[in-house]
């Protein structure tokens, strides 16, 4: 009896397998976007002191936003489904990224860059072959902390039609009372919990492919 | 005529914000391949001086003239690369490898592979590091002194006719400091890089530098002229409170190893030779050791009589271990100094790759050194009759 059969039954097997695909496509294409904007929003708050403060308070002001409202609020705007679904998330995924991009690149050693300055290496050169790199572990963690809360958060998509995990576990809800609410929440809930782990494992792996020996 | 490679013409620094100039209107000239030291208090504006010549300062008026070319006004980026750069805190890129920390700028200058490669290898030679052992290490796994190698190499990489040193070993202990300073002059007298080299202590600038510029604040030139001439006949009061006391045992930083006489009728036995026949050899001697070297010639244990009396013994762990080894470069101060750390009566004077070459006692450098005060007492003597001027003769 209970979760156990519920999780033997094929349909429902098939059921959460859609949907934790459809929860890691929406999570994937979410941070996607947001370490595209994430970084260069990042780098430029780096390279302008006046920019800084009004980048990193609007991403940190964005995340305080409740996520049922503001997946709510979209729904005028882009109407409804994967849309609002994916804006949301990455506004979310935002704040992480840029912060430590912001606080990689200022943790390179000033005696680095100013060497590559004295070697002739221009603004754009010193940025993809010194300072990025030596950035990158710190950028990655951001993506990765940005990556969990995108998977978190990704539930409540389900609330304005939007694909992923949530579907599960609202089904959950809406049939509380009756004997397979518990296994649906728990199904999907789970299924969520895998996904994390599954997206931490494989942001050990771009770890320690991506950064370099000498500063791991 | 002196081929001038750096030339500085009225250069000036006014920080913006500021009335008073960091840096007023220096002019000065250095030969093509001869080292200038500046030199001077904290906050003189030296180094703001020396960055105004690759442009990390952009100067507020004057020319910088570089190998007969205005550089004033050229792209900064190009202007660098043609100008090696060594700071003091070094400032290797920790995520590239040794090799690839070296390959910076001729790969910005489109070198291929295999040239970048034979470079390399050869400039880790230079710096006296094995390339087959460091060239694929990251920064992280190398000494401080490695590290000061490394940057010097990649400094000298795409063989830079001008070269920019910063303090380059002032944060560095002061026994390798005195090893990288006599290293860096030995490379030196086979590049002949022209350099400009900054510190903020004047031993330093008398051992390294071929002429010296003592600055006063706004980078003031107080005196011009070579270390002996700033010894013996400083300019004015400024000059001679920076010098500061024992002028005369300063000099001992000017005279050289090789410039004194290297005894080299030191007895010295082979790796392969036997107890008995080194005993034969110290007996024949007015010694009262004898230096073993290894197989490659660097020397290894002084075993005295006793050390040789039974023939079965271990001789590379007989004796007392070979210490107080310096270069030939190394100054009279390096090596006197070698003597009292090692408590030996004698420095073994070795080559760069630490082959034995001869032996420098004690007796020989207070020699030297009681002739450097004759030669100061009569300075003086002269000065104060008249027949010389110190002043007239700087920078002639």
């Amino acid at each position: 009896m209970g979760f156990l059969d519920y999780l033997s039954e094929p349909s429902n097997r098939s059921v959460l397998y859609e949907q934790a695909i459809e929860h890691v496509a929406l999570t994937a294409a979410a941070v996607a976007i947001a370490i595209v904007v994430g970084m260069v929003l990042g780098i430029v708050a780096h390279r302008n002191a006046v920019l800084r403060p009004p980048i990193v308070n609007t991403t940190a002001t964005l995340l305080t936003v409740p996520s049922l409202a503001l997946f709510a609020l979209l729904i005028p705007v882009v109407g409804i489904g994967f849309k609002p679904a994916l804006i949301a998330l990455a506004m979310y995924a935002l704040l992480p990224i840029v912060r430590n991009t912001v606080s990689g690149l200022g943790s390179v050693d000033p005696a680095v860059t100013e060497s590559a300055r004295g070697m002739g290496l221009n603004a754009r050169q010193r940025l993809l072959r010194i300072e990025l790199p030596n950035a990158w572990p710190v950028i990655l963690t951001g993506i990765r902390v940005a990556t969990q809360l995108t998977v978190g958060i990704a539930a409540i998509a389900a609330l304005v039609g939007g694909p992923g995990l949530g579907r599960e576990i609202f089904r959950g809800i809406r049939s509380i009372g009756s004997p397979f609410a518990l296994d649906s929440l728990l199904g999907g809930t789970l299924g969520i919990i895998v996904v994390a782990i599954l997206f931490d494992l494989l942001y050990t792996g771009i770890g320690r492919l991506t950064t370099s020996r000498g500063i791991r | 005529m002196t081929d001038v490679m750096i030339e500085l013409q009225e250069l000036t620094k006014v920080y913006p914000g500021t009335t008073s100039p960091a840096v007023d209107h220096i002019s000065l000239q250095v030969p093509r391949g001869e080292i200038l030291v500046l030199v001077g208090p904290s906050g003189c504006g030296k180094t703001t001086t020396m960055k105004m010549i690759n442009r990390l300062i952009e100067p507020t008026s004057g020319e910088i003239i570089l190998d007969g070319e205005n550089v004033t006004h050229m792209d900064p980026n190009q202007l660098r690369r043609r100008i090696g750069y060594v700071i003091q805190q070094i400032g290797l890129f920790p995520h590239l490898t040794i090799a690839d920390n070296i390959a910076t700028v001729p790969k910005l200058l489109g070198w291929d592979k295999d040239r970048i490669r034979a470079r390399i290898d050869e400039l880790l030679d230079t710096v006296g590091l094995d390339p087959d052992t460091y060239r694929d290490r990251y920064p992280k796994e190398l000494s401080g002194g490695q590290r000061q190698r490394v940057g010097v190499a990649r400094a000298m990489s795409a063989d830079p006719d001008v070269m920019l040193m910063d303090e380059p070993f002032g944060a560095i202990d002061p026994i390798t400091r005195t090893r990288l300073q006599n290293e860096f002059l030995r490379v030196q007298r086979d590049i002949q890089k022209t350099i400009v080299f900054v510190t903020h202590d004047i031993d330093e600038a008398i051992k390294m530098g071929d002429r010296i510029a003592i600055l006063n604040e706004g980078s003031r030139i107080a005196q011009f002229a070579t270390p002996e001439e700033i010894l013996t006949a400083p300019a004015n009061d400024f000059v001679s409170d920076f010098v500061g006391a024992g002028a005369s045992l300063k000099r001992l930083n000017l005279s050289r190893v090789r410039d004194i006489a290297i005894r080299t009728d030191a007895p010295t036995a082979t790796a392969d030779e036997p107890a008995g026949a080194i005993r034969e050899r110290l007996l024949g001697s007015d010694w009262t050791a004898v230096l073993r070297l290894d197989a490659d010639g660097r020397p290894q244990r002084w075993l005295r009589a006793p050390d040789l009396r039974r023939e079965d013994i271990d001789l590379s762990r007989a004796g007392l271990p070979a210490v107080a080894m310096v270069e030939p470069q190394a100054t009279l101060s390096d090596a006197l100094n070698e003597m009292l750390v090692g408590s030996a009566g004698v420095a073994i004077i070795v080559d760069g790759r630490g082959r034995y070459q001869g032996v420098v006692d004690i007796d020989t450098i207070i020699t030297s050194i009681k002739r450097m005060v004759d030669e100061n007492a009569d300075y003086y003597r002269l000065a104060k009759l008249g027949d010389i001027d110190g002043r007239e003769t700087v920078g002639a």
